[in-house]
C-alpha cells in the first residue's frame, strides 16, 4: 500500500495535477483556494513548469486557452467570483475544442458574498456560465482523496473529450486535511495532432479557433460537439450509492453535502427509517441511470444542498418528477447539521415534502 | 466503532492549527482514520481560530464537528460558545491561566491546566497548546504516548529546527501535571 500523508485538499489538487503532468498553471488568488497556486509556486520551478501570476482572473483563463492550444495539460483554479470573471474564456474554450482543467473550490455567492464554504455554482458549472452552446465535465469530490483521483480523471477525460473538466469543489474539502495516497488513479496520455506545435514546414497549418461566421459550418460544428458529449454522457456518469438496496427514502447530495448527509442516514437507519444516499461524483454528465432506478424504487427524494435549491431541477428533470423531492437547504456559508437532514428525512417519511 | 471527535478553540496565534494537526498525525500513525478542518478567513489574522479533528477506526463522515467527545478551550470566548456543544461523559481541557471560570456542568470530566503559566515558567511560552495536548495524550491510551517525538520531528518544519525539542518538552510537562 502506498504511505498515506495528510493534505489539504487543495494541495491535492495541485499535487495530482503535476503528477498528471500538467506543467502549466495560470491563477489568480482567492480565498479559500489559495494554497493551489502557492504549491504550484513553490513547485514548478523545481521541476520545468510554469507557475504564473496574471494580472486577473479573466488574464489567467486566456492563458490556459492559448496554453491547452498549444496541446499541454494545463489547468487554472479560482473560486467563485473569481470563476464569473473566466466564464468568457470557457466558453472560447469550449469553442475551440481545447482540453483544459479549471477548479472552482466555491464559496458563498452571489456577488463577493462570503469565504466560507458554499454549492451555489450547481446552475453555473453545469449549465453553462459563458455564453452558447456547450457542456463541461462537473467532477465533485468529497474528500481530500477524491480531490487528487478526480484532479488525474479531470485531465484524462478533458484529453480524451477535447473539452474543459471543472473540479467543482468547496472550502471545506478545499481547506481540510485528510490522509492520502497517490496510486489509485492512473494518467492517461492521449495524442494530440490538432495541437499548435510549429509545422516544421512539413504539415499543414492547424488552426485552433472558435469564430465561425458561416451559420451553417457553426451549426455543423456545434452538432459535432454535441456527439461527443452524447458519448460523455454514455460512457463518463459516476456516482456513489451508500445504503440504497432496500431504500424507501433517497438523500441525494455531493461534496461535503454529501458527508454530513451520510452522517444523516445513518442515523435515520438506526431509527429504522429506510433511507439511502446517492452521491453524484459527476454533476455533469449527471448520474442518470442510479436516480431512474431509484425512482422506480422509493418513495420520494431529499436534495441536500448548500444553496437554495439547484440541483434539485436536476433530480427533478432526469427522473421525470416521477416522485416528490424535498429540498434541504443551507447557503452563504452555511453547512447543514447531520440533525437537519435527519429531520428532512424523518419528515419525508410522514410524506412531507 | 470507535470515533473521538476533538474541538480545539481560542485566539489566533495559539497554536491551535497545530496543536490538531499534531493529533491528527499521531492518529494517522495510529493507523485511524483522521480529518482535520480548520476555520479559514478572517479568523486567522487574530481573531478567534478553531480546529476540528476526528479520529475513527471506521471512514470520517462529516468532518465538521457539531457535538465534540474533548474541547480544548484555550480561552474565554470558546470555552463559553462550545462547554455546552461537549458531548454528556466527554472531557473539556481548560487553560486554566487565562481562563478563570469553573465549568458548571456535572456530566463531563473537566481537566484545568495553567498551560499559559507553565509555558511561561519553563521558557517555552507558545507552547500551551502542546502542554495541554500531552495531557490529552495521557487521558487516551488509543493515541498513547509513544511515537510522538516521531511527530513532532515531522511536523515542525526544518528551519523552526530548535522547536523540536521544545516542543517534545512542552508534551511532558503536560503528560506529567497532576
Amino acid at each position: 500500500m502506498a504511505e498515506r500523508v495528510l493534505m489539504k485538499g487543495n494541495e491535492a489538487i495541485a499535487e495530482a495535477a503535476i503528477r498528471a503532468g500538467c506543467r502549466h498553471y495560470f491563477g489568480y488568488p482567492i480565498t479559500p483556494q489559495t494554497e493551489i497556486a502557492a504549491y504550484m509556486a513553490k513547485k514548478m520551478p523545481k521541476i520545468g513548469g510554469v507557475f504564473l501570476q496574471a494580472e486577473s482572473e479573466i488574464a489567467s483563463i486566456n492563458m490556459v486557452y492559448g496554453a491547452a492550444a498549444a496541446g499541454v495539460r494545463v489547468m487554472t483554479s479560482s473560486s467563485s467570483p473569481g470563476i464569473s470573471l473566466k466564464a468568457e474564456g470557457l466558453s472560447y474554450i469550449a469553442g475551440s475544442d481545447v482540453p483544459a482543467l479549471v477548479v472552482n473550490v466555491q464559496r458563498g455567492g452571489p456577488g463577493l458574498g462570503g469565504i466560507q464554504p458554499s454549492q451555489s455554482d450547481y446552475f453555473q458549472a453545469t449549465k453553462g456560465g459563458g455564453h452558447g452552446d456547450y457542456r463541461m465535465i462537473v467532477l465533485a469530490p468529497a474528500s481530500v482523496q477524491e480531490m487528487a483521483s478526480l484532479t488525474i480523471k479531470g485531465f484524462n477525460l478533458a484529453d480524451k473529450y477535447l473539452m474543459t473538466s471543472m473540479i467543482l469543489a468547496d472550502g471545506t474539502i478545499g481547506q481540510m486535511m485528510e490522509p492520502i495516497s497517490f496510486e489509485d488513479a492512473e494518467v492517461e496520455t492521449y495524442e494530440k495532432p490538432w495541437a499548435l506545435t510549429g509545422t516544421k514546414g512539413k504539415r499543414e497549418h492547424n488552426v485552433v479557433n472558435s469564430l465561425y461566421l458561416k451559420p451553417d459550418e457553426l451549426e455543423v460544428k456545434n452538432f459535432q460537439r454535441y456527439e461527443r458529449y452524447k458519448l460523455v454522457e454514455e460512457n463518463e456518469p459516476m456516482w456513489e450509492e451508500f445504503m440504497m438496496e432496500d431504500a424507501e427514502y433517497c438523500v441525494v447530495a455531493f461534496g461535503i453535502a454529501s458527508r454530513v448527509a451520510k452522517n444523516a442516514v445513518v442515523a435515520a437507519r438506526n431509527e429504522g427509517i429506510k433511507v439511502g444516499l446517492i452521491r453524484p461524483i459527476t454533476l455533469w454528465p449527471f448520474p442518470k441511470k442510479a436516480l431512474e432506478a431509484a425512482a422506480d424504487k422509493v418513495k420520494g427524494f431529499i436534495s441536500v444542498e448548500l444553496n437554495m435549491g439547484q440541483m434539485i431541477e436536476d433530480i427533478r428533470l432526469y427522473t421525470g418528477c416521477k416522485r416528490p423531492v424535498a429540498l434541504c437547504n443551507r447557503c452563504g456559508g452555511m453547512i447543514p447539521s447531520p440533525d437537519e437532514v435527519l429531520e428532512a428525512i424523518r419528515k419525508a417519511q410522514k410524506g412531507e415534502f | 466503532m470507535k470515533t473521538t471527535q476533538i474541538l480545539i478553540a481560542g485566539f489566533g496565534g495559539q497554536g491551535i492549527l497545530f496543536a490538531g494537526k499534531f493529533l491528527a498525525y499521531k492518529g494517522l500513525m495510529e493507523d485511524m482514520q483522521v480529518s482535520w478542518l480548520p476555520s479559514y478567513g478572517p479568523e486567522m489574522r487574530g481573531g478567534t481560530a478553531n480546529c476540528n479533528v476526528i479520529l475513527s477506526d471506521t471512514p470520517v463522515g462529516s468532518p465538521i464537528i457539531t457535538a465534540p467527545d474533548v474541547l480544548i478551550a484555550m480561552n474565554l470566548p470558546s470555552l463559553q460558545k462550545y462547554v455546552d456543544t461537549v458531548v454528556p461523559g466527554g472531557q473539556i481541557y481548560v487553560d486554566s491561566a487565562l481562563i478563570d471560570v469553573k465549568v458548571e456542568r456535572s456530566d463531563v470530566e473537566v481537566f484545568y491546566i495553567p498551560a499559559t503559566q507553565m509555558a511561561k515558567d519553563n521558557e517555552i511560552a507558545t507552547l500551551a497548546n502542546m502542554i495541554i495536548v500531552g495531557h490529552l495524550l495521557q487521558n487516551h491510551p488509543e493515541l498513547s504516548f509513544d511515537g510522538t517525538d516521531a511527530v513532532v520531528e515531522k511536523l515542525v518544519p526544518p528551519k523552526k529546527a530548535a522547536l523540536v525539542e521544545l516542543n517534545k518538552k512542552a508534551l511532558a510537562l503536560g503528560k506529567e501535571y497532576k
